[in-house]
């Protein structure tokens, strides 16, 4: 019996399992409570006893979650496309070529990830209201267009790289180009994944930059819509709980799509 | 002499998209702030005040008291995950059946949106606070008012003390219990980054060196002592350090879980303050607010110089050859 109960490991999983659906709980309430009818959202039960899908209509009608989700979405896509590719050019410039006053350079790059947000807040807005830009997209993705962390994590990832290859690339004739765009880049793919990940997540995610550099009705994220949502006064907590599902589902696919890839690139991308 | 130069200049093209936008949204802006703190800027430039700010600023109650909200929040999330997460990624670090699984499981409120998960914990602080209060009542606590926890300005301590018809002074009141909310919420949202590094952390010690400590009869705890936490001390350290600097800028959860209803600046952070007094109709701000997320730099950089000096001597870096 106490082998048995040894060989399952039964002990941590009693250990685990509560843990778990400790962290779990909010999940399964916030889906529980979006089908309830607004009667039952009083009880304390988590589930409704038919389902109410049409929540799901009701709270997508309620705000122009069609409009947040465009802004939301062009902007991570930009955000995490032009990451990717300045990652890709800034790791191969650092970890791939040899030039003076490369280590200097890299210094300063890391340092700045030492500043913390608050600091770069206000100065940051006062620029982007000086290029015209408050309301706009531009707002939104340049100034994350480019981060040091990405840059670094590519850079790591061309250092590891064996030497001769670039040489024996560049001796039958490749170009600087060529190699990067059709040797290298497949290699260093692992780390542009994951710096894409953490792209998509933190521009998706984002709050407080979105609700300073916009204010018109026609210019809000998904995050924003929700919160305001939020704070409405007499939203019914079913459709509150439908429209935070509509609002997690794309991010929650995503990862739960790609969770190995991310969860191991982010132990390997902190271990350089 | 040629590929060299050809080179350097491959190098400067490649870097340059990163390096104009990390120049104008994250070196120039520091440069900028500073300036702007030293001016009165209210909607406009106004002119050169120098320090008033900063003085203002270290006069003023309420930035002090976000400070001692920072400093319980701080104090509140960053032990509590650290320890629960160790705990969590000493069980999964051993081959057990549903090991993947326990770990998106853990993960996954990292990556949530702050404010969903803000929306979802609302409504359950909401619909829990109320029969948990009745409960508290049957037996034998005095709640004057069975309140709503989340919106609730009184401290901890306070709390606790008053169910119980004892009474504490204002210094001691604790953080309000809208915060402890927040606390938790936080907690659930950085325990599975936590997990995730310290997982990474613990498979990287060599079984060979625990084997071997085990011939010498090191077991549980004695094996802890010595072998595991010292081999694990750089990660704790990072997670320290990364945590800390995260707590002072808590934002979103702060935003969503309390920031329409007033309650006394109990749940003002510092950076929801530094964004209140910046950007808020009635703030004072660019000016000031730039003073202030100043001195609140100069105080993480301090808190972090801090750590590194007590705690980075005893971090055991490298295979101690």
């Amino acid at each position: 019996m106490i082998a048995w109960w040894r060989r399952h490991d039964l002990g941590t999983h009693l250990l685990l399992l509560p843990l778990g659906l400790l962290m779990a709980a909010p999940f399964l309430w916030m889906l529980g409570t979006s089908l309830k009818t607004f009667e039952e959202t009083t009880n304390l039960w988590p589930w409704p006893a038919v389902p109410q899908w049409q929540n799901y209509a009701e709270a997508w009608r309620a705000a122009p979650f069609g409009r947040y989700f465009l802004v939301s979405t062009v902007t991570a896509a930009a955000v995490t496309a032009s990451v990717v590719l300045t990652g890709l050019l800034g790791g191969y410039s650092f970890g791939a070529l040899r030039w003076r006053g490369q280590q200097t350079v890299l210094g300063v790059y890391l340092a700045t990830m030492m500043v913390p947000f608050e600091v770069i807040l206000i100065p940051n807005y006062l620029i982007v209201q000086k290029l015209h830009w408050i309301d706009r997209f531009p707002a939104l993705i340049v100034p994350w267009a480019a981060n040091v962390f990405s840059v670094f994590l590519v850079t790591q990832a061309f250092r590891s790289l064996p030497k001769d290859f670039r040489e024996a690339a560049m001796l039958d004739g490749c170009g600087h180009w060529q190699y990067l765009w059709r040797i290298a880049a497949p290699l260093v793919a692992p780390s542009l994944a994951t710096a894409a990940i953490f792209a998509f997540l933190g521009s998706w995610n984002s709050l407080l930059w979105p609700v300073i550099v916009l204010n018109s009705e026609r210019m809000r994220t998904v995050e924003m819509g929700l919160s305001s949502f939020l704070q409405e006064e007499g939203a019914s907590l079913h459709l509150l709980m439908a429209g935070s599902v509509v609002a997690l589902l794309p991010v929650l696919l995503v990862f739960l799509a790609m969770q190995r890839r991310f969860i191991e690139g982010l132990a390997a991308g902190l271990k350089g | 002499m040629a590929r060299r130069r050809r080179e350097f200049w491959t190098a400067i093209c490649c870097l340059a998209p990163s390096a104009v936008v990390i120049t104008a949204f994250h070196l120039w802006p520091l440069l900028y702030a500073a300036w702007v703190s030293l001016h009165d800027w209210g909607i406009k430039q106004g002119p050169l005040v120098g320090l008033a700010n900063y003085r203002e600023a270290l006069g003023s109650a309420k930035w002090w008291q976000s400070l001692g909200v920072t400093g319980w929040y701080v104090l509140g999330t960053v032990p509590a995950t650290l320890l629960l997460a160790y705990l969590i990624a000493e069980l999964l670090n051993r081959p057990l059946r549903g090991r993947s699984f326990y770990r998106v499981l853990f993960f996954t409120p990292y990556i949530v949106s702050p404010v969903a998960a803000a929306a979802v914990w609302r409504g359950l602080f909401s619909r829990v606070s109320l029969p948990v209060n009745h409960w508290l009542v049957a037996h034998g606590w005095q709640i004057n008012e069975s309140g709503i926890w989340l919106i609730e300005p009184r401290g901890l301590f306070q709390w606790i003390a008053e169910a119980h018809g004892a009474s504490v002074p204002s210094w001691a009141h604790g953080p309000s219990l809208a915060l402890c909310c927040i606390m938790v919420v936080a907690i659930w949202t950085n325990l599975g980054f936590a997990t995730v590094v310290l997982l990474g952390g613990l498979s990287q010690i060599p079984t060979e060196v625990l084997e071997a400590a085990r011939l010498d009869g090191a077991t549980g705890w004695r094996l802890r002592r010595q072998i595991i936490w010292p081999l694990l001390s750089p990660v704790l350290f990072f997670l320290l350090i990364v945590f800390v600097i995260r707590a002072f800028q808590a934002f979103s959860q702060i935003y969503v879980l309390t920031g329409q209803n007033d309650l006394l600046g109990t749940t003002s952070t510092a950076t929801y303050y530094i964004w209140q007094e910046a950007f808020q109709s009635g703030g004072k701000g660019p000016g000031f607010g730039s003073a202030v997320a100043y001195l609140l730099f100069v105080m993480v950089l301090a808190l972090t110089w801090l750590q590194f000096a007590v705690l980075g001597r005893r971090v055991h870096y490298g295979s101690g050859e």
